[in-house]
């Protein structure tokens, strides 16, 4: 219910919005479970296992209970943390994890069943009669697994990520966390101060108190309208740092857009990394539950949850409230809640001698053995010594003490120390490099050592940086210590809860412990303790202690399990915002790409570049025709494609000769200016890495090209070369891939095409020769070299030229019968004449393999030269390039065995690497690799493609098809 | 993981592609005469292209700045601290011509 | 005989102004880079007029003509052709079509670092990134080089085939930060 004159909410602004089909109102600032117990519903989901009523436990991302489902027009969020979502007009939610009703769970059935659904259930029961483990088991079983659901539609929400840089990273913005990003800030040094909340303040909300003279809300209030007004702050609000990782640097999602309507373009996430100087991490402490008989039901929450409803959000969670904890700092909410004018009806507190002093009945030496009420807590049972009697109560709030959030300190490897003093785990000093743990995170529980830490740490970091330290007043706080006593459990009949989230009860911990699953890697796998969404924040340190007492060993003995990132859960879609769609590569267009569009080419991926398939004509219907009539084309008339994919890089230097003669296996150094020769690259290991061309453009300048798609790598091959063996020789290497627009113009009418294109008459350039020249005043490269097997030349001009020139050299073509081709085309031609692709060079083929051994020169070193010479590389047990005809479709990837052959495995032979329908023979023709290939020709050999259902038979040819002298090329 | 390229100052992993251990830098010389025919490898050779040491701590391995400067860097590190020791360009390391 | 149109990258497109910044193409059209060998003497004998070979990271600017490095003894010159007095020492190559400028700018430095920092790893405070300085990095694997060319804003190069990427990139993100921005107000 909702308490008048308590909360920091709006009670200016309504807001409408909807649980589980039905409407509720709230206030701005209240999330949905502070709006949901305002509106007195306590029932908020279904347990994991054993689907038993539960309610919120929690006030933060700790949340083990309340988890919903947020439902968007087009979006549906699972496992949503009722206590972090934000309520907005319009907001839909729905609880989750339930058949029929929440009230009226159909699965609560398997709460009756819990002695057969303990521990490790699935590896001792549904075993027989085997067959039904298939049929009905095992779907009855995921149908009842699971929390939320997924929409099973693509997510199409707007995430982001990015990149932000500080000198000081501050996490947390409770009382140390904003003393440390005040230091900072002062001192000039540029600060991120990151909190989970929307609101700053920390424990400082719900606990009140005061900072030097003035209520802690002024102190607040002061501070972060100085921080605020500090141009080298920023805070970061509903901001989860998740993760710490090399060198600085941080995880972080930011919730941007979950609270507001959505709108277009919002994000709904961005997921930051954040690379900081130096770190102070002031995440301050969660508080621990304890496992007492049916501890689970709603209206059980911890006290400080209990107090942060009354304080922030003006929610008593109960009418009439008690207490059961073992330390003095959870009385506060007893007073808090008595002061509210909110009745408490009893503190239970274990310890004998405590003060009993209070404005309610206190029980010392008493403890909580069981509790009352399905639907909602109705009352609570106590032992006092001998004596045993029940509290009528509809919420008790409960505190076993708290537990340091130094989850941080341990994601590089570290684990936290075990202080008994505090009965908790503290964290180990610069477990993460620069990062320094202060306040409740370091187990330093008063507001003044909050103070004191957050101030001292943001000094030290300063220093270490460099940085001048501005001095900053030190105000006065509660200083008072830490008096508690450790209380994990409480024996008694029933089930007594550790972890909520993954319903592992005291039970399942012991069982553990007496089936030998003792360590507590080996516990937290068979139990499933701390393996749910809250990531057994609410339950590691007491599971810890469980398991020590049934082990018989002491906890710091015991360990702990480690802890890695996310902190949080964090969605899929914010880790790889801006990799979906478009977002997940560039895209690269050819200057010739809308001209090819236009003409309604059908556009490829080819890498990341755009590629026209092929130039449908009017009353063409398959892809197939229109390739036929292009690859006729280009050999009875002219054709002209885009080939300014091919990567290009320009080599110059009185050296570069050398260089070249280097990282090619053949010799280019004796290439004279103006002439083009075909290289072959391998790589160290031998093999081939590419092939293409290297022009001599001038004494000391040449021009490679590569294919497409190895443009990269040997860019990067070419750097290495040279930075790593020849950085002292005068040679400089850099790409022109995107400088120049380049297109082939390739058939019999090839040459009169060019010749009424040039400024001045083409002349006699011979076969494999480049010449400078130029196109309406414009300069341009000149190439006399063929991929097609007719005579053809490719045009070189700036970029900038490229469109113009593609349209200008199609409208030629096409008076002369000719026109464009694309890839499609282009690949046939190849295969008719065996000219290779990297579905030859695949990485598997050497030189010999190809048929090029004698490409790789003796008379010099080179890259792959030693490896080369390997006897594995060579001789009749290698595969070698073939080609393949036949009469009936073939497939690339089909594998070769000989006919009378089973089709098995240890019979084959090679593989078919490209294949092609040749207009130009007929036929269909492959390339591929057949065992000792080269004395094969004329066998026939048997094709089979079990996924296509292909089986052909093929003729064992030489890879030259057409033109085998080379006559048309050479004009 | 950040690098800091001698060239371009401390940068995000993202911008490096990495190749190898150090030993790629230390090519042998060609083992045989230039028109011997086809042998096994050389115990040199095979080291340089197949063993490699997989030490837990101090290694130096080969990063490339591909995102970046273009530059080859030779960086050393700790595996097990994850430490980065040193990065030096690979072209101002003395020698190494072929 | 045939006469050719030239057509930059982007031809056509107009800026974009969102989240109080501007996204507009830029044309320098000349960009030659400049490589030294080993031993060139980067100094007045490099043959450059008014303009020193610019340090790692650094841009050298005399009126309309830029230095700007983009590697280890290379960088790219703008706004003229190589002057014919240079060095034999450098080797010279015309990257003029190849890379596509972009310039992102308005509401002081934050907002234009705002933006970038969606798509660049890069530390782009100007403490940490002056004035005059240029860094090669990557647009969200986009080969981009930056440069905080004056305080107004950046200036961006990508690869000309990249370009329709790298504005798309860019106009999303202002998308995305004019959303955040609006209705801010309201908490």
């Amino acid at each position: 219910m909702r308490i008048e004159g308590k909360g920091i909410i709006d009670r200016t602004r309504e807001v409408k919005f909807r649980f589980d089909g039905r409407d509720y109102s709230g206030f701005r600032g209240d999330t949905l479970a502070s709006a949901l117990l305002a509106n007195g519903v306590r029932l908020m989901g279904r347990s994991f296992k054993y689907h038993r009523p539960r309610g919120v436990l929690s006030a933060g991302s700790e949340e083990p209970n309340a988890l919903v489902e947020v439902l968007g027009k087009t979006i549906r969020t699972p496992n949503t943390r009722a206590t972090m979502q934000e309520i907005f007009e319009g907001l839909d939610t729905r609880s989750q994890n339930r058949i029929g009703s929440l009230r009226h769970d159909l699965l609560a059935v398997n709460d009756l069943f819990s002695r057969f659904l303990s521990a490790g259930f699935y590896y001792k029961t549904f075993m027989w009669p085997r067959h039904f483990w298939e049929g009905l088991y095992e779907p009855l079983i995921r149908r009842a697994a699971g929390l939320g659901s997924l929409a099973q539609v693509h997510d199409e929400g707007v995430y982001e990520k990015a990149w932000a840089h500080c000198d000081l990273l501050v996490i947390g913005a409770g009382p140390a966390g904003l003393m440390a990003a005040l230091v900072a800030a002062r001192s000039g040094a540029d600060v991120i101060l990151a909190e989970e909340q929307p609101i700053l303040g920390g424990r400082l909300i719900g606990d009140g108190g005061v900072i030097g003279a003035e209520p802690a809300a002024l102190w607040l209030a002061g501070v972060e309208a100085e921080l605020r007004a500090h141009p080298n702050v920023r805070i970061m609000t509903r901001t989860t740092v998740t993760g710490a990782y090399d060198n600085g640097t941080y995880g972080a999602l930011e919730r941007v857009g979950l609270h507001r309507s959505p709108r277009p373009s919002l994000p709904r996430e961005c997921f930051w990394r954040i690379v900081a100087g130096r770190t102070v991490l002031a995440s301050g402490a969660h508080e621990r539950h304890i496992a007492f008989p049916m501890n689970d039901r709603p209206g059980i929450m911890l006290a400080s949850a209990v107090r942060t409803y009354l304080n922030r959000f003006g929610v008593a969670p109960g009418k009439r409230v008690t207490l059961f904890a073992a330390n003095d700092q959870a009385r506060q909410t007893a007073r808090d809640l008595m002061a509210a004018g909110v009745q408490v009806a009893a503190i239970i507190d274990p310890r004998q001698d405590v003060s009993v002093v209070e404005d309610c009945p206190v029980h010392s030496g008493a403890e909580v053995i069981d509790t009352k009420g399905r639907h909602a807590l109705r009352a609570i049972t106590v032992r006092k010594g001998a004596e045993v009697f029940d509290i009528e109560t509809d919420c008790l709030a409960v505190s076993g003490g708290w537990n340091p959030a130094l989850h941080l300190t341990c994601h590089m490897n570290s684990r936290p120390r075990w202080s008994d003093e505090l009965a908790a785990f503290v964290p180990v000093a610069d477990a993460v490099p620069g990062l320094e743990a202060v306040g409740a995170a370091n187990g330093d529980f008063s507001t003044h050592a909050a103070l004191l830490g957050g101030k001292a740490a943001a000094g030290a970091a300063l220093l270490a940086l460099g940085h001048k330290v501005a001095p900053v007043a030190l105000p006065a706080a509660e200083d008072a210590p830490y008096t508690h006593r450790a209380i994990w459990a409480v024996a008694g009949e029933g089930r007594a809860w550790l972890d909520l989230a993954n319903d592992v009860t005291l039970k399942d911990v012991q069982q553990s412990a007496r089936e030998n699953f003792a360590s507590v890697e080996h516990m937290k796998r068979y139990t499933t303790q701390g393996m749910a969404p809250d990531q057994g924040k609410n339950s590691n340190v007491a599971a810890l202690a469980v398991l020590a007492d049934a082990t018989g060993r002491g906890i710091a003995e015991t360990g702990t399990t480690t802890f890695r990132p996310p902190y949080v859960p964090v969605s899929i879609a914010a880790m790889g915002a801006g990799g979906r769609g478009k977002g997940f590569a560039p895209e690269r267009f050819m200057t010739s790409d809308q001209a090819s569009r236009d003409r309604l080419a059908p556009m490829i991926e080819a890498g990341l570049w755009y590629r026209p398939a092929y130039f449908p004509k009017p009353g063409e219907t398959t892809w197939r025709e229109a390739c036929d009539r292009e690859v006729l084309m280009v050999r009875n008339a002219v054709g002209v494609c885009d080939v300014s994919t091919l990567g290009k890089i320009d080599v110059q230097g009185p050296d570069a000769g050398r260089f070249l003669d280097l990282v090619y296996a053949n010799t280019i150094s004796t290439l004279a200016p103006g002439k083009v020769r075909y290289g072959l690259m391998l790589r160290e290991d031998g093999l081939v890495m590419d092939d293409g061309t290297a022009a001599r453009l001038g004494q000391d300048h040449y021009l490679l090209t590569t294919t497409t798609a190895a443009a990269g790598q040997v860019m990067r091959h070419l750097d290495f070369v040279h930075q790593a063996f020849c950085a002292d020789w005068k040679v400089r290497v850099i790409s022109v891939t995107e400088g120049f627009a380049q297109f082939a113009v390739a058939g019999p009418k090839a040459r009169a095409l060019i010749d009424t294109m040039l400024d001045a008459p083409l002349g006699d350039l011979p076969f494999m020769g480049v010449v400078q020249t130029a196109i309406g005043g414009v300069q341009a490269r000149l190439f006399r070299i063929s991929f097609s097997g007719e005579e053809g030349y490719e045009i070189a001009v700036p970029v900038d030229y490229g469109e113009a020139l593609f349209r200008d050299l199609l409208a030629r073509a096409e008076t002369m019968g000719g026109g464009p081709y694309g890839v499609e085309a282009l690949n046939v031609l190849r295969i008719e004449k065996g000219f290779l692709t990297h579905a030859e060079l695949d990485g598997r083929a050497s030189a010999d393999d190809l048929g090029l051994g004698a490409m790789v020169s003796t008379k010099k070193d080179c890259i792959g030269r030693a490896a080369s010479r390997r006897p594995g590389l060579h001789g009749p047990a290698r595969e070698q390039l073939v080609g393949l005809k036949a009469m009936a479709e073939i497939s690339a990837g089909a594998h070769l065995f000989r006919p009378a052959d089973a089709v098995e495995r240890v019979n084959d032979q090679g593989h078919v690497t490209s294949v092609c329908w040749s207009p130009v023979l007929d036929l269909w023709l492959g390339l591929g690799f057949l065992q000792n290939g080269r004395a094969r020709y004329g066998e026939k050999i048997r094709l089979v493609d079990h996924l296509r259902g292909i089986d052909v038979e093929c003729e064992v040819t030489h890879p030259v098809f057409f033109d085998p002298d080379g006559g048309r090329m050479r004009g | 993981m950040r690098l800091t390229c001698p060239l371009c100052g401390p940068r995000d992993r993202r911008e490096f592609t990495y190749l190898g251990a150090e030993d790629y830098l230390h090519r042998p010389a060609p083992d045989a005469p230039r028109d011997a025919p086809p042998d096994a490898l050389s115990e040199a050779w095979d080291s340089y292209l197949h063993l490699r040491d997989n030490p837990a701590g101090p290694t130096r391995d080969l990063w490339y700045h591909e995102q970046g400067c273009a530059a080859w860097l030779l960086v050393s590190r700790n595996t097990i601290t994850h430490e980065i020791t040193g990065v030096e360009l690979v072209a101002n390391r003395k020698g190494g011509a072929a | 005989m045939a006469e050719l149109i030239a057509k930059s990258p982007l031809e056509g497109q107009a800026p974009l102004t969102r989240a109080g910044l501007t996204l507009s193409m830029v044309a320098p059209r000349s960009i030659w880079s400049l490589a030294l060998y080993p031993g060139a003497d980067p100094g007045p004998a490099l043959g450059l007029p008014g303009l020193r070979f610019p340090a790692p990271g650094e841009s050298v600017t005399e009126g309309d003509v830029s230095l700007i490095w983009t590697g280890r003894e290379q960088a790219f010159l703008l706004g003229m052709a190589p002057p014919a007095g240079l060095s034999a020492q450098v080797a010279v190559t015309d990257q003029s079509g190849a890379w596509a400028g972009l310039r992102l700018a308005g509401r002081g430095e934050e907002g234009a670092e705002a933006a970038l920092s969606r798509l660049v790893p890069l530390d782009l405070r100007l403490r940490a990134f002056p004035l005059g300085r240029v860094a090669r990095t990557a647009l969200n694997h986009i080969n981009a080089i930056v440069w905080r060319r004056d305080e107004a804003g950046f200036t961006l190069f990508v690869p000309r085939s990249m370009a329709f990427s790298a504005w798309h990139e860019i106009a999303v993100v202002l998308d995305r930060l004019a959303a955040r921005e609006s209705g801010r107000g309201r908490g």
